[in-house]
């Protein structure tokens, strides 16, 4: 290990900015960072076509996800527009079917993952363990533009005659074969996944070559931030997962376009097999999409409670428990499809809601005792309990074969895995945005606009899904285009689209946070948060190698060691690496 | 609604439980007030002659759920069930979402408390705490058990839902004669085969108010054995009142027992989505009595709607024919050419 190497202490006398601090004054060592820039390169559009620094990939995968995701909301819209009264037509049955294929495909196969693995992780995870850069630069770059390119090509299904894939994100043979969905529009969407597949696992194969292979000297695998344990977590599982993507892929296309019979019953195929290919992806998937914004909360948390995570430990073994179960519980998306082996399929599931109650536990453990302040990034942390836990109770109710019998492919699932989903990958995802964007630009967003911003979107998250429950309830199957108006689904439908339009809404309060923030610039300093990790010892944002020196790595927070040498993070079951003259450790009960 | 579609209709009332009306009516037990004098004796509910204590709190919290499953358990939204599976899917379902409300309810408080409890009202420093072992244990383990407990409900509850008489017997085990049904989805439609009586309905559905699908018959009280294949893309069979789906897919026959306590119309519905029609691929459940049944039977025969009639052959999985779809709605679909119809035994 790299334990024993040291670097000299910081070379800056003064110590990194200080906790009350937001914005301007905030100064660490960094700031003088500028100096140390040797990089000379191109500057403006042509350093973004050529440039290898994970910063600025990192930027243009947040950039075009987030685009991606506005996309994907518009489509929503869309969608609950139509459903908000029955036999409605504002759109036509073929349009609407293209339109939630291409949200649910944009939403998670473009944006939810890419904005965490390509966008946030690129970013944060060589910063948060010392690193210059990712360890495979230019293979990151070609993810990006791989991704890039995927995303064009699906999007270009809108373009073709036959119009864009319309058999759902999950695209079940033998709907998807050359019969049933015959045009280039479903070509465009497989030639997109096997692109952005390829993207993912190469971002893959980075951040794990990165994490064992770049830490700082002191960072040791159990003083790495959650966030990067995670993205690491993540990274193995994209490496299980996407592999079979692509391979299914493959067959399907064959199918489709080489006469072979690998999904279709009358050449001796099975259909069943691209299900049980697709969720042995899909549901390491969820948890990809899952983990990196557990991670970015359990950043928050910590921080604005001004205390260290509560049971570290118990949180990289809750991630890699949940990894794990992960890969064996693929088939209780099939559970309807009598083919599958219920109970081993139901304990596994069930089983998740353990290291998951554990995550719940350890953030609720975290803010105990703590002194929180309500800055947007915790907002919208705590924002994301809420809609996990709402979603994860709906979740275990799903692990039981009989009651997923009675809801599934209703509305109620609908309901379930989009308070997953926008718990994660919105409410998580604009935490770690926020709690981020100073360190990426050197500049704060606005606290009010970011409230105004949080709370309508909590208003409407509720507001949008909790009628979808009752619907479900009721008997409303997912995907359909409309329904009559003696089904007595019009009420909640109408409820429910007024919840998105205010999800809708609180985008424009974003919208308008970026303007104003970027017109009229309050410079952040490299730490506004009092920050636990290396990251905020750096310059905001970073110089080119992102370091000029390092403080000591102690603990899993060594900026906050730095900065609060009386309050330090000294944990006694790592003795070897602790002088004997350092403070006795501060564990105890909350008493 | 279409005139054809008699009785009561399920979802079609706007109430949020039309069921629970219907079955209150047709002579089920009058709801018990929950607590402990209506549990039957066999449960314990954590009621002599101790002081109250915290023990006592913790039985009763986990007895509470079983106490609700003796009396009139809440609904929370869905269906009573008005088949046998039905039920007892129900009281799984009831008791899973209160136990679900009462741990969600726990963590929602433990967020609420930290969150206000503890905002930040000074700069004092605080305890720079980061683990405490016993806890931490107690909350792995505490929810492995709690897990435990939910999944041996859930197998007792599944291996009900899931029972199936033995394929050919006309009775079951208690004498109650067995009705055969091949349903077989197909884009955009359904078609009851009904082997043992020769007879066959089929409807495609229709987009347009009057769209309320075929309608498949069967008799109250007694066992309905579904067979449920498709020929085309996967479909999905699911009725709200009967608490279940089931996919219908090509290459695979799935089996399932359905018995209607209650004569009624009951809504269904494709779940699985299956191309362009999908939303309208509707159709309906009708129970009657056994003796409506035998006469409804032989109208439909005298009326022509026999297996040949319907374009039979659905019955074997094997056979890869596509249903014959009466009406073409998509340029891109392409049906093969409907066979000759095969008699079924």
């Amino acid at each position: 290990m790299t334990t024993t190497v040291e670097r000299p202490e910081p070379l800056t006398p003064e110590p990194a900015g200080r906790p009350d601090a937001h914005g301007p004054g905030a100064h660490g060592p960094g700031d003088a960072a500028p100096e140390h820039v040797h990089h000379e390169g191109p500057s403006g559009i042509v350093n973004w076509l050529t440039s290898t620094d994970h910063k600025v990939i990192g930027k243009s995968y947040m950039i075009t996800s987030l685009v991606l995701f506005f996309l994907a909301g518009v489509m929503a819209l869309v969608i609950r527009a139509q459903l908000m009264e029955p036999n409605s037509s504002v759109v036509s049955y073929q349009t609407y079917n293209e339109l939630f294929t291409m949200h649910g495909s944009l939403m998670l196969y473009l944006f939810a993952g890419p904005f965490a693995f390509g966008g946030l992780a690129n970013y944060i995870v060589p910063l948060q363990i010392g690193a210059p850069d990712m360890a495979f630069p230019r293979l990151n770059a070609l993810s990006y533009w791989l991704y890039l390119g995927g995303s064009i090509t699906m999007l270009s299904g809108f373009l073709v005659a036959g119009g864009a894939a319309s058999f759902g994100w999950v695209a079940y043979a033998p709907l998807s074969n050359a019969t049933n969905s015959p045009g280039a529009g479903a070509d465009l969407w497989l030639m997109a996944l096997a692109l952005t597949g390829f993207s993912a696992i190469f971002t893959g194969v980075n951040l794990v070559a990165t994490i064992f292979y770049l830490r700082a000297p002191g960072m040791t695998m159990f003083r790495m931030p959650i966030f990067t344990w995670n993205m690491l977590v993540t990274a193995i599982l994209i490496l299980i997962a996407f592999p079979v993507l692509f391979a299914a892929v493959v067959m399907l296309f064959c199918d489709r376009h080489f006469g072979t019979h690998i999904f279709s019953v009358q050449g001796g195929g099975s259909p069943i097999l691209w299900q049980q290919l697709f969720w042995f992806f899909g549901h390491p998937e969820v948890y990809i999409l899952a983990l990196p914004y557990f991670g970015m909360v359990t950043e928050v948390f910590p921080v604005f409670s001004r205390k260290p995570l509560f049971g570290y430990r118990g949180m990289v073994f809750a991630t890699m428990s949940i990894a794990a179960l992960s890969t064996g519980v693929w088939a209780h998306h099939m559970f309807t499809t009598g083919v599958v082996l219920l109970p081993f399929f139901s304990l596994l599931s069930y089983l998740i809601a353990v290291p998951t109650g554990i995550k719940f536990f350890n953030w609720i453990g975290t803010m105990w005792r703590g002194q929180i302040a309500f800055a947007v990034p915790m907002l919208f942390s705590i924002g994301f309990l809420f809609a996990f836990l709402m979603g994860g109770v709906t979740g275990v109710l799903l692990a039981s074969p009989p009651i997923d019998f009675m809801t599934h492919d209703t509305y109620f699932v609908v309901a379930h895995f989009h308070q997953v989903l926008v718990g994660t990958a919105v409410f998580a995802a604009f935490a770690g945005f926020y709690y981020w964007y100073p360190k990426m630009f050197g500049r704060m967003l606005r606290e009010s606009w970011g409230k105004l911003h949080f709370w309508s979107l909590f208003v409407g998250f509720w507001v949008c899904y909790t009628p979808q429950y009752l619907l479900g309830l009721h008997g409303m199957p997912r995907r359909i285009a409309t329904y009559a108006p003696d089904t007595g689904w019009t009420t909640l439908n109408v409820v429910s689209t007024i919840g998105a339009f205010i999800m809708g809404a609180s985008f424009l309060f974003f919208f308008v946070n970026l303007v104003v923030s970027w017109a009229r610039p309050v410079p952040a300093g490299s730490n506004p948060w009092d920050g636990h990790t290396l990251e905020w010892f750096t310059s905001s944002p970073p110089p080119h190698h992102n370091y000029t020196h390092l403080p000591p790595i102690r603990s899993e927070r060594p900026t906050w060691d730095y900065n609060h040498p009386e309050h330090r993070t000294v944990i006694t079951h790592r003795a070897p690496a602790v002088p004997p003259d350092q403070p006795k450790e501060l564990t105890g009960a909350p008493s | 609604m279409p005139a054809s579609v008699v009785a009561v209709n399920a979802s079609s009332t706007g109430s949020p439980d039309p069921s629970r009306r219907r079955i209150r009516r047709t002579g089920a037990p009058s709801p018990v007030p929950p607590g402990p004098a209506g549990a039957p004796s066999g449960v314990p509910v954590g009621v002599g002659p101790h002081r109250p204590s915290r023990r006592l709190l913790t039985a009763l919290l986990v007895a509470a759920p079983l106490v609700l499953a003796a009396c009139n358990q809440p609904s929370y939204g869905a269906s009573r069930g008005s088949t046998t599976q039905a039920q007892d899917t129900f009281k799984l379902w009831s008791a899973m979402v209160t136990i679900g409300i009462v741990i969600g309810g726990i963590v929602a408080v433990l967020i609420l408390w930290s969150v206000f409890r503890y905002r930040r009202r000074s700069d004092e420093m605080p305890k720079q705490f980061h683990e405490n072992v016993p806890i931490e244990i107690l909350y792995t383990v505490v929810p492995v058990i709690i897990v435990g407990f939910l999944f041996a409900f859930t197998v007792l509850t599944e291996n009900n839902v899931d029972a199936t008489v033995a394929a050919g017997a006309t009775v079951t085990s208690t004498g109650n004669p067995v009705v055969d049904i091949t349903v077989t989805a197909f884009q955009w439609g359904w078609r009851f085969d009904y082997p043992g009586l020769n007879v066959g309905v089929a409807g495609t559905t229709t987009h347009g108010p009057d769209n309320h699908g075929p309608q498949m018959v069967v008799p109250a009280g007694q066992t309905v054995q579904i067979t449920l294949v498709s020929n085309d893309v996967v479909h999905g069979f699911y009725v709200r009142d009967f608490n279940f789906s089931r996919y219908a897919q090509p290459g695979v026959t799935n089996v399932f027992d359905l018995n209607v306590i209650h004569t009624g119309t009951y809504d269904g519905q494709c779940t699985q989505f299956c191309g362009l029609y999908h939303s309208d691929m509707l159709f309906s459940v009708r129970a009657v009595t056994p003796a409506g049944f035998e006469q409804w039977a032989s109208s439909e025969v005298a009326a022509g709607n026999t297996l040949q009639a319907a374009g039979a052959g659905a019955g074997s999985s094997a056979s890869n024919t596509p249903p014959p779809n009466t009406r073409q709605y998509h340029s891109n679909a392409a049906p093969a050419p409907s066979t000759k119809p095969k008699a079924l035994a």
